[in-house]
């Protein structure tokens, strides 16, 4: 009956959204402002990759809530797996000897991929990718001697430091521009030459804060996990 | 066969049942499931065909990506490019989403310590005990509930002589 009453529903959900679907038709977009965007971003902003363009000048302030609705999600899962890594010291569970496939190749990759995440971060504003998706890459970097050698811990206070300081930059980089005369979080300096790496006025600075802190936050989210889940097989033994 | 030739009516129906499939999945998933870990699982599915339809709402016929690259980027030419906005959004959506699926699976793990199990109801019933324990309510007992069982005891003699005497 349970079942059926929400199979029902889901046939309704269905009905409702292809009703709405109906309305529109491919290809012709709902906003006006996509057009307008395309037609002066390349002017007012002066990033080669304009979905750039929008996340970091036009809507700067929703990038920002949403480094903010990252760091409180960050924040909240140490606080619901917080105990453990209070009360668990390095000491305590042994570093394991790492499997020698799995090292060397842990060792072989981690530069391999900062290189990776740092240039896709720098170049946010020139081809696809951004401080979000770097900062993603820069994350796996850490997490991946983690996943290789059980066990090993994480500079949880390195992480602290670098997401704190990233995260302060990025509102400095709007101060700035608020106290310059102009919009908070407006694009700074000259737009330069468009496609060159330093180009974009203000907006790589702002995407390198927000790699950072994206890395940082990821990364130690992935160790507070990592971290319990080796704790459960320890406790198990 | 290239995507852009297909039949455009044909074409649009293919990429709605597509992301409308998904979030309908998701939604079910959710609400069919006893295992939360599961129902986590299911919200991600409904949010990457939220996120779909997000982008296919920029959809333009023979545009590419909001890029400016090789010979674009002599010209400045923006006119052959799809809507940049619901990308930005989408990319502010995914991030959002790693983080709730990640407090999600954090709470689902203490769950899992706590009571041993993952399945709703029972978690829920146990979540109530304690609950209960802890406001120092007696278990089965809630302000809202009947007192005894059916037939209610008849009730003091105080009240019942009090009854008689009106």
């Amino acid at each position: 009956m349970r079942n059926l009453t929400a199979l029902l529903f889901s046939g309704g959900l269905a009905f409702l959204l292809m009703v709405i679907a109906w309305q529109f038709t491919l290809g012709d977009a709902p906003m006006l402002i996509g057009a307008a965007i395309l037609d002066n971003a390349v002017k007012e902003v002066g990033a080669a990759n304009l979905v750039t363009s929008v996340v970091l000048g036009y809507r700067g302030i929703d990038t920002l809530g949403e480094i903010a609705i990252l760091f409180t999600a960050a924040t909240a899962t140490s606080m619901v797996l917080g105990s453990f890594a209070m009360t668990d010291e390095a000491s305590e569970t042994e570093q394991r000897e790492d499997g020698s496939i799995l090292g060397s190749s842990v060792r072989l990759f981690f530069p391999l991929l900062l290189t990776l995440g740092l240039y896709i971060i720098v170049h946010g504003h020139l081809t696809p990718g951004g401080g979000f998706q770097g900062g993603v890459i820069l994350a796996g970097a850490f997490f991946l001697p983690l996943l290789a050698i059980p066990g090993r811990s994480i500079n949880h206070g390195g992480i602290a430091l670098v997401e704190g300081f990233s995260g302060a930059a990025f509102i400095l980089i709007g101060l700035t521009a608020l106290f310059s005369g102009q919009a908070f979080l407006q694009p700074l300096f000259e737009h330069g030459v468009i496609g060159h790496l330093f180009s974009a006025g203000s907006l790589p600075l702002l995407y390198i804060a927000v790699g950072l802190k994206v890395g940082a936050e990821l990364s130690g989210l992935l160790a507070n996990l990592a971290g319990i889940s080796s704790h459960a097989a320890e406790a198990e033994k | 066969m290239n995507p852009i030739e297909m039949n455009p009516v044909a074409l649009q129906w293919l990429l709605y049942f597509g992301a409308m499939g998904l979030i309908v999945i998701g939604i079910a998933g959710v609400v069919l499931h006893q295992n939360i870990f599961r129902m986590v699982l299911a919200l991600a599915i409904a949010e990457a065909g939220g996120n779909l339809l997000l982008v296919i709402a920029g959809f333009r016929f023979g545009a590419v990506a909001p890029i400016l690259q090789d010979d674009a980027l002599q010209t400045l030419n923006t006119s052959n490019m799809v809507d940049p906005v619901p990308q930005a959004m989408v990319l502010t959506s995914i991030v959002i989403g790693v983080g709730i699926q990640a407090l999600a699976l954090a709470l689902i793990i203490r769950i899992h310590q706590r009571y041993g199990t993952l399945n709703m109801r029972e978690v829920h019933a146990c979540m109530m005990v304690d609950i209960n324990k802890s406001a120092a309510v007696d278990d089965l007992l809630s302000a809202q509930q009947p007192r005894g069982r059916r037939p209610l005891p008849s009730p003091p003699e105080s009240t019942a002589k009090r009854a008689n005497n009106e």
